[in-house]
């Protein structure tokens, strides 16, 4: 029983931060119908900054922030300066766009750190003590995910900018026609998407170390839980990332074992693509021709 | 009067195909200027043309400074708004939030809830849709939504493309009468585009008839609507 309470609660953590690589992924799969594939090097190269930033001395929180500033910045800039000239490019010229950043990424990362793996730190002590049932650093992922996306929830709800952006996301056309901005939209998007990778990353940093293929396997389960949850729907991909870091958790320890965990993500992917492309609550979208 | 929107020598292009070849013509402050003609004549490119949405040659002149080629965002912020051809409704969102973008650009926010009162009081009816999903109202409603968007941008300059477009007579009587009504409380100038060209000269002040991308006829909406010869050959009714 207790291997059980364990198992779901570790999964709960890792669930929110698949559920945030998944809900930065849909943002900017909703507003451009591209799949990020530098997703998880981005967070990674986030990861690396909010290390920098404490390895010079400043307090934990305050990297924390400044390392999400960081990042938001990023996203904005790249793309506006790179992404934006590919807005009518084909779907593969886009898909070599994003492996190029993948790999820009991942480089610049072992260029400046080098690829030699580092500790990041955990706000939430400690990690060793395997007595309590659930680890603090387990709770304090699932609390800090759960406050980032309720904060995103209300921006995008409430304000008149969330407005927009959703505005901008559904019908470019039209949110041009009420004075919408839509280019600086997809940026900002682009900008919270980098953000929530970012904190995905620092939570998972503790976890699996800080080295410059951190994401790779986390990106993985990123795009299974959007799929899962319904890659044009962002509460779906939450849900489907908390459904999955369960799921995870269960199958490999009563089924398959630990070591065989990631492919319950890739039986996942070609399972929704196979049975039920929409995902769990996406949306069935048809288009004439 | 001072002419609000000056149109000369438009040409218009959809990539390598040119849609306008030359399109001259005038709205007053205040006026409403109908454009006319058979599917195909280029009546919606012409709005898509004054407020930037494609490419163009010739002069888009408002208040006599010349918009070619400025976004279609910042053409609105002028003062421009345009109902789009099929409406343009955000048909995820809400009445309200509908409404709540049209006010995007207004920069006084006190502003925007008197805005809302007065679209209320020409569409009475969006005030009881007003938490309801804008692609679950009917077709008169989606158009009364689009006008009332429009609206409350506080506009000077009203773009609108067929608001007639599908809807049963009745209903279509109503928003014409409602844009009337726009027209001289709000003293909004209007540039309609219509297929139904007996409802445009009963509204408008002046027609313009347009075939394959050129103006070929033009007048006072009264002379034309009695022209035989120009009813027969452009109008078809």
């Amino acid at each position: 029983m207790d291997l059980l309470v364990q198992q779901i609660s570790s999964g709960l953590a890792n669930g929110a931060i698949y559920a945030s690589v998944a809900l930065a992924l849909v943002m900017i799969y909703t507003a451009t119908e591209h799949i990020n594939f530098a997703q998880g090097e981005m967070a990674m190269f986030s990861c690396y900054v909010a290390w920098q930033l404490i390895d010079w001395g400043m307090p934990y929180w305050v990297a924390f922030v400044l390392a999400i500033a960081i990042s938001f910045m990023g996203g904005v800039a790249i793309e506006r300066v790179i992404l934006r000239r590919f807005h009518n490019a084909p779907a593969l010229s886009l898909i070599i766009v994003f492996i190029g950043l993948l790999v820009i990424f991942n480089s610049m990362a072992g260029w400046i750190w080098s690829f030699i793996i580092k500790e990041f730190p955990s706000p939430f002590r400690d990690l060793s003590t395997g007595t309590t049932l659930v680890g603090p650093h387990d709770l304090g992922v699932v609390a800090v995910t759960l406050v980032i996306l309720t904060a995103l929830f209300l921006f995008f709800r409430f304000t008149p900018l969330g407005l927009a952006m959703r505005a901008a996301a559904q019908n470019p056309v039209s949110a041009r026609l009420v004075g919408v901005r839509v280019g600086w939209m997809l940026a900002l998007g682009w900008g919270l998407a980098a953000s929530v990778g970012a904190v995905a990353g620092m939570m998972v940093a503790p976890i699996v170390f800080l080295d410059p293929n951190m994401m790779a396997g986390i990106l993985l389960y990123g795009f299974a839980s959007a799929l899962l949850g319904g890659i044009t729907n962002p509460g779906g991909a939450v849900l489907g990332g908390f459904i999955l870091g369960v799921l995870e958790n269960l199958v490999g320890t009563y089924i398959i074992g630990n070591d065989l965990k990631l492919t319950v993500a890739l039986v996942i992917v070609v399972s929704v693509l196979i049975f039920r492309p929409s995902g769990l609550f996406g949306k069935v979208r048809v288009k004439r021709v | 009067m001072a002419a609000l929107l000056e149109v000369k020598g438009l040409q218009a292009y959809y990539g390598q195909t040119q849609a306008l070849h030359d399109v001259s013509f005038e709205l007053v402050e205040g006026g409403i200027t109908t454009l006319l003609g058979a599917n195909g004549a280029g009546k919606t490119t012409t709005l898509r043309a004054v407020c930037g949405m494609v490419r163009t040659g010739g002069d888009v002149l408002i208040d006599g400074k010349r918009i070619n080629g400025i976004a279609t965002e910042e053409v609105v912020r002028m003062g421009v708004a345009h109902v789009p051809e099929g409406r343009g409704t955000f048909v995820n969102l809400t009445v309200e939030e509908n409404l709540k973008l049209g006010s995007f650009v207004q920069r006084d926010k006190s502003r925007v809830g008197r805005d809302l009162d007065l679209v209320f009081n020409y569409f009475p009816r969006l005030k009881e849709r007003l938490q309801q999903q804008a692609g679950t109202l009917s077709g008169g409603e989606q158009q009364m939504l689009a006008i009332a968007r429009a609206l409350m941008l506080g506009p000077r300059l009203m773009l609108l493309d067929e608001p007639s477009f599908g809807l049963a007579p009745l209903v279509v009587q109503e928003i014409f009468r409602i844009m009337r009504r726009i027209n001289e409380e709000e003293k909004v100038s209007m540039l309609l585009v219509e297929q139904n060209a007996a409802l445009a000269l009963n509204l408008a002040d002046h027609a313009y008839v347009l075939e394959t991308g050129n103006v070929v006829m033009s007048g006072p909406a009264s002379v034309v609507k009695d022209d035989e010869g120009i009813r027969r050959s452009y109008l078809g009714y």
